[in-house]
């Protein structure tokens, strides 16, 4: 089982606590009507699928339910930081640097 | 050849007691948490901070359980005491403060064994919980609270309608406890 550091709690958890909620950083559009649909479309369904550092959202659902992200590496599936919701994308430079 | 004595009939008892406590008021309080202070000066509650830690005034008991969460526990005399004192404050310091007390069931788990019959259900390191502290967690997927009153002592808060599933595994474990397994 995944252990995963909750940022709001300062505590690293069991995963059973934990709910995945899909790619962060995912701004919804200020003005939905002005978008095409393909444009819509892209918000809606098409994500980066990236092989390597993810950053992906997450819920304590069965803890403080707060969501925040995560940094996971999606080939290792090891979990390289967690940050609060609203927190700009961290520097990865230093964990890169330590795998 | 076994050294096991079988005719122990009393041994889960012994083990690990499992007892559904007495319903007392209890509330579900949310405010932002730079007004908390202030919410609960006006509510004569003590608030803690810190997610999973109990603080205890008077009779009630508060439990962070997110940075704008709290569970609050209070003798049923209180309750409408503290329902009165949060419509009081709701117009200057907004805030939700809703009776939940019918929600859940608390059962009492004691015994040296009681920490295992836990860990049957329950993927978090209850053993590095702090004494006197509490933590919201989850039970074979049913959401719970856990508070751990000592070291062999907790009282478990479980969703009246999980309650079945919760018990039947604990119902189990001791099960297995009486067997000697």
């Amino acid at each position: 089982m995944l252990l995963i550091h909750c940022p709001y709690c300062e505590e690293t958890l069991p995963e059973a606590e934990f709910a995945y909620a899909g790619e962060a950083h995912i701004d919804r559009p200020a003005d939905p009507s002005a978008l095409s649909d393909e444009e819509w479309r892209d918000y809606l369904f098409i994500r980066s699928n990236v092989k390597g550092p993810h950053f992906e959202r997450w819920r304590h659902v069965h803890g403080c339910a707060r969501f925040f992200n995560a940094v996971r590496d999606t080939v290792s599936d090891k979990f390289m930081t967690t940050y609060k919701a609203g927190d700009p994308r961290p520097d990865l430079t230093a964990e890169e640097a330590a795998q | 050849m076994t050294t096991q004595k079988h005719n122990d009939t009393d041994r889960s008892a012994v083990m690990i007691r499992i007892e559904e406590l007495v319903p007392q008021a209890r509330f579900s309080l949310r405010v932002r948490s730079e007004r908390a202070r202030v919410l609960s000066e006006s509510l004569g509650l003590a608030l803690p901070v810190r997610i999973g830690s109990v603080e205890r005034k008077g009779e009630v008991e508060a439990l962070c359980l997110g940075p704008d969460e709290w569970c609050v526990l209070a003798p049923d005399k209180r309750r409408d005491a503290l329902i009165e004192a949060s419509r009081a404050a709701y117009a200057k310091i907004p805030h939700a403060f809703c009776d939940v007390s019918d929600r859940e069931v608390v059962l009492r788990l004691s015994g040296p064994e009681a920490l295992t019959a836990l860990t049957t259900g329950i993927a978090r390191d209850i053993e590095s919980m702090e004494v006197g502290s509490a933590a919201r967690t989850a039970f074979d997927t049913a959401t719970v609270i856990l508070w751990r009153d000592d070291e062999n002592s907790f009282r478990m808060d479980v969703w009246r309608s999980f309650l079945p599933h919760v018990r039947a595994l604990l119902d189990l474990a001791q099960a297995e406890f009486a067997a000697g397994l």
